[in-house]
């Protein structure tokens, strides 16, 4: 579905996994929209306007009216666009309740203990962070099969919720178990995220907009040199 | 669509606002509801096996299921009782109100916690924390997308207002305990008005915990922790 030149722009950066998450909803969905990358380094007077707050990407504007927060935005999306593409949210409520849960387990302990990998200072330190995103997704893999019900995506048949929450995640996933040299997403530990892991990069919603590895890691690199 | 009253449950504790937050939200949608009251330290087994993640009250048990995580819980009950709302319709207000309990969890709470738990110059930059949190509260209900509503859920009692509400009297609480200024009504007259008129509500009296009780529980907790008996501000809940 078209949208009127301006009507919806998102402020962003292409590393974040936050924008990213924004980006596929909005691709789900078919919304035309303007990206709008920030410079790195600095924060653009439109952002400061939209987010006084946190002063953080992803910002999404539709009619200058500003969404901050990444689920928020990807919760948005599926409300304001009801009618174009499939549901992102279930209908049922106590679905939608796990949908919402997962998403704030997956931002509460996975994301740190994916970071605390990259952030280590000691090899004890990294084994730890390891092990808890290891036990992390351990619980995520049997909430996989719960959600999923045999299908491709936690959502079911399409991309959903817990998806694009967890899914935002793996080009960084990538870049650490590159530079960690692990598998995060490991076949024998948890072979149904495994698969969906690759069958969510390379969906059609997903692949023109997730990161490649080899430019993160540059950019991860260029980071640890700041 | 009605639920017949057995069938609602609630793992909670007497002083915990996430608690609150959803016997609140329960009796605004007139619902019945069967409640157990969990040890912080010790949690039951049912407790274990409903919140297997985080071990946390509150747990909402609904049809043989459980719902836990207060603000996803608040959703649950709106979206599955649909009389009286408390979530507007519209997508982009229900984005705003989500934004502020995300602030409100994120950034209002923790600082108010930090106040509690920390003395010295920890404890003065977590007042100063708590105040900045308040002044974009505050901007917001004087000029912002609350601008001259009664509640942030406009006439009524919202989401937003029960995520607030609960958890807004620790700031009377920890003023008199800690002694220090949090929420001075001069610095923030519309917040501090709407939260006198949050707690006048019929309903929010009929949850919130007296203020003795809530007194003596900060005084006993404070004194543990200042004698290192306990190292965290009392245990958050989830």
């Amino acid at each position: 579905m078209a949208a009127a030149a301006g009507e919806v722009r998102l402020i962003g950066g292409w590393p974040s996994p936050f924008v990213l998450r924004a980006r596929v909803a909005l691709n789900l969905k078919g919304v035309e929209y303007e990206f709008l990358q920030e410079k790195f380094g600095e924060k653009s007077e439109l952002l400061l306007r939209s987010n006084p707050v946190y002063k953080k990407v992803p910002v999404l504007l539709h009619h200058d009216k500003p969404v901050c927060e990444s689920m928020i935005i990807v919760e948005y999306v599926d409300a304001a666009w009801a009618k174009s593409g499939q549901a992102i949210l279930p209908a049922d409520p106590y679905e939608r309740a796990l949908h919402r849960f997962w998403a704030v387990y997956i931002d509460d302990k996975w994301f740190p203990s994916m970071f605390g990998i990259a952030k280590a200072q000691t090899e004890e330190a990294k084994a730890e962070s390891v092990e808890q995103a290891w036990a992390a997704l351990k619980l995520l893999e049997e909430a996989f099969e719960k959600l999923s019900k045999g299908k491709a995506f936690f959502g079911g048949g399409t991309i959903g919720y817990v998806d694009i929450a967890l899914g935002a995640y793996l080009g960084w996933a990538k870049v650490i178990e590159q530079m960690a040299g692990l598998k995060l997403f490991d076949e024998e530990k948890t072979p149904l995220l495994a698969v969906w892991a690759e069958r969510f990069c390379a969906h059609e919603a997903v692949k023109e907009v997730m990161p490649e590895t080899e430019k993160l890691m540059e950019f991860a690199k260029m980071l640890r040199g700041k | 669509m009605d639920q017949p009253p057995s069938s609602v449950k609630l793992l909670g504790s007497w002083a915990d606002s996430h608690t609150h937050r959803v016997q609140l939200a329960l009796k605004l949608k007139g619902l019945e509801f069967e409640y157990q009251e969990e040890d912080f330290i010790n949690p039951s087994p049912a407790l274990l096996l409903h919140n297997p993640v985080y071990k946390k009250v509150p747990a909402l048990l609904h049809g043989g299921r459980s719902i836990v995580e207060s603000v996803v819980i608040l959703q649950y009950i709106d979206e599955t009782w649909t009389d009286n709302p408390i979530m507007p319709a519209d997508p982009s207000e229900r984005a705003v109100i989500r934004f502020w309990c995300h602030f409100t969890d994120d950034k209002l709470a923790p600082a108010v916690g930090l106040v509690f738990s920390s003395s010295g110059e920890g404890q003065k930059a977590a007042v100063d924390q708590v105040h900045e949190n308040l002044k974009l509260l505050e901007r917001e209900l004087k000029d912002g997308a609350f601008k001259g509503r009664r509640f942030f859920g406009g006439d009524k009692i919202g989401l937003l207002d029960i995520v607030l509400g609960c958890g807004s009297y620790w700031l009377a609480v920890f003023e008199e305990v800690m002694e220090v200024k949090l929420i001075d009504p001069e610095s923030f007259p519309v917040f501090h008005a709407w939260l006198r008129d949050f707690e006048e509500q019929q309903e929010v009296k009929e949850t919130i915990p007296a203020i003795d009780r809530l007194l003596e529980y900060a005084r006993g907790i404070r004194q543990m922790m200042l004698s290192g008996s306990i190292n965290n501000a009392a245990a958050s809940s989830g």
